[in-house]
């Protein structure tokens, strides 16, 4: 540190005292920095803006959550039903039915692709009218129809199926095959319909975020238009600034996003394992069972968070920008 | 180095404030820039300093037509340029020593390239104790000593000074005054806007006086 000379000299006490006062707010121990930000942290409403780009986050984090949830369980289903299907006999004049069934279920184990074949017997169709036709019931003396399971195996394709449907219309007329398509279809409709609806509210938030960053920004310059006439009257280039406020629009961005992004995060956390610790038994069980994510889900919240936070700082670079035209 | 050929200049719809003004500031040279309050002289000095733009006339800045000059050369511009404002335009959350070192920080110069550059002038301008002192802490003459160093310290070709005696007693004003004429000998031209008579009766200086908008040059 350089030894400090005043012009000053203390040539009356009074002078003496004051020279005394001003080294001892000198600090001369501390070394000089210039790193401070430019844009005052005060001059700028960060804490709301904080709070506001949280909030945001938090609601694009459970929207993308929210879809990735779907898509899995949709998925799960989907592979569920489609890894089954089901042969129907309909009972018909002189058809013998338990043939028919067996011939079926030897169609079913020939066709490549195919891994199990199981006719549901008298009791087990019995069990699945119950709900109908009441229990005690004896299917033998009635015109219902008999079921065949099958199992399709992990290389089963629609050739599969559309070889078993032309070997059951060759043999056991009576048959006929369901493959679930209607329900995987619908599922599927279903899925992709929540994906679009998650992706509208995405770009809602993401308009949203932007429109309160904008807003954010011309405040946060127009409070600092002194700093900003200064710093052009200097010789600093319109980059610089923006880079200013970039900066700091940028660190109010990933806080916003971190705490927005962590507490969708842990809600969805809280969703899978809050059944567990309540006892509550499987969680697909309950409501927010269907809350679970995969690293996937998580990951998409994550990336959400450094979105915001992206878009944090290149809106108000570009507000910054506009800003200083008007300005200069 | 500037030069203005009839440049005139009104605000909106309203009359000339300046009205063919025409006149040169060498290189090396010391001038005072002086007439009543309200007469012009912080305007002509915004049109020097490249913050306003003539309504007509020709500025020419180093050998440049202003009315040409991109923002970025504007800037670049601005650098070859000091300034010293009457309300001094200090900023109040930085400590004496970063509002001193902000034109060569915005010129993204590395700091350890020159703390001890700034720390130096500071010295020179007597605020070698109150480098981290906030503006709102320092005494009039304090800050217009600050604000000087911060004009100097990207050693410009010409320095414009408004009013940088007007808020000092008239001791601090006799040194601050010394110091520009140090730094006029240390080859900077140096245009002083003040409305003080007595101080300009004690030097030997251009002066270029204006009056109801109209400039009139004393050699």
């Amino acid at each position: 540190m350089i030894e400090a000379t005043s012009p000053q000299q203390p040539d009356t006490p009074l002078r003496a005292l004051r020279l005394r006062l001003r080294r001892a707010d000198a600090h001369p121990d501390e070394h000089p920095r210039s790193g401070r930000s430019i844009v005052p942290r005060a001059s700028v409403t960060a804490n709301a803006l904080v709070a506001v780009v949280a909030i945001m986050t938090f609601l694009a984090g459970i929207t993308i959550g929210s879809v990735a949830a779907v898509r899995t369980v949709a998925a799960d289903w989907t592979s569920d039903i489609a890894r089954e299907t089901t042969i129907e006999i309909k009972p018909g004049d002189g058809l013998d039915v338990p043939a028919a069934l067996s011939r079926a279920v030897a169609l079913a184990r020939q066709t490549p692709g195919i891994a199990d074949a199981r006719a549901l017997d008298e009791r087990e169709t019995a069990d699945l009218l119950e709900p109908w036709l009441g229990s005690g019931l004896d299917v033998s003396n009635l015109p219902v129809p008999r079921l065949v399971v099958v199992t399709l195996g992990p290389d089963a394709g629609r050739q599969t199926i559309a070889d078993l449907r032309a070997s059951l219309a060759n043999e056991v007329p009576s048959a006929s095959l369901d493959d679930h398509r209607q329900w995987t279809e619908r599922l599927s409709s279903t899925a992709r319909t929540v994906v679009v609806i998650g992706l509208a509210i995405l770009a809602l938030v993401g308009a949203a975020t932007v429109l309160c960053v904008v807003f954010a920004t011309r405040a946060a310059v127009d409070a600092a238009r002194g700093i900003v006439e200064v710093l052009h009257f200097i010789g600093a280039r319109d980059t610089f600034i923006a880079r200013e406020f970039q900066h700091h629009f940028l660190t109010i961005g990933f806080k916003g996003g971190a705490i927005g992004g962590g507490a969708a995060m842990a809600l969805f956390f809280l969703g899978s394992t809050l059944p567990g610790w309540l006892a509550a038994g499987d969680p697909a069980d309950t409501l927010i069972g269907a809350m679970r994510l995969d690293p996937r889900g998580y990951g998409g919240i994550l990336g959400v968070a450094v979105l915001v936070a992206l878009v944090t700082a290149i809106t108000s670079r570009v507000t910054v920008f506009r800003t200083l035209r008007g300005i200069s | 180095m500037v030069r203005f050929e009839n440049v005139g200049l009104r605000y909106g719809m309203g009359p000339e404030v300046l009205r063919d003004v025409t006149f040169g500031i060498p290189p090396h040279s010391f001038q005072f820039l002086t007439g009543p309050s309200g007469a012009g002289k912080t305007t002509l000095l915004r049109l020097m300093f490249l913050s306003l733009r003539p309504t007509r006339g020709l500025i020419n800045m180093f050998g440049r037509d202003a009315a040409k000059l991109a923002p970025d050369e504007t800037a670049s511009m601005r650098r070859r340029i000091g300034i010293v404002f009457q309300d001094f335009r200090l900023l109040d959350h930085l400590t004496t020593y970063e509002n001193v070192a902000l034109p060569l920080r915005v010129q993204e110069r590395e700091e350890a390239g020159y703390r001890a550059e700034v720390q130096e002038l500071l010295q020179w301008v007597g605020l070698g104790e109150r480098m981290h002192v906030l503006p709102p802490v320092l005494s009039g003459g304090e800050k217009q000593r600050a604000a000087i160093a911060r004009a100097l310290i990207s050693r410009p070709e010409i320095l414009l000074a408004d009013e940088p005696t007007g808020n000092v007693d008239p001791g601090l004003a006799r040194r601050l005054m010394r110091l520009f004429l140090e730094l006029h000998k240390s080859g900077t031209s140096v245009l002083i806007a003040t409305h003080d008579i007595a101080l300009m009766d004690q030097f030997d200086a251009r002066r270029l006086v204006i009056h109801q908008g109209r400039l009139t040059v004393y050699d």
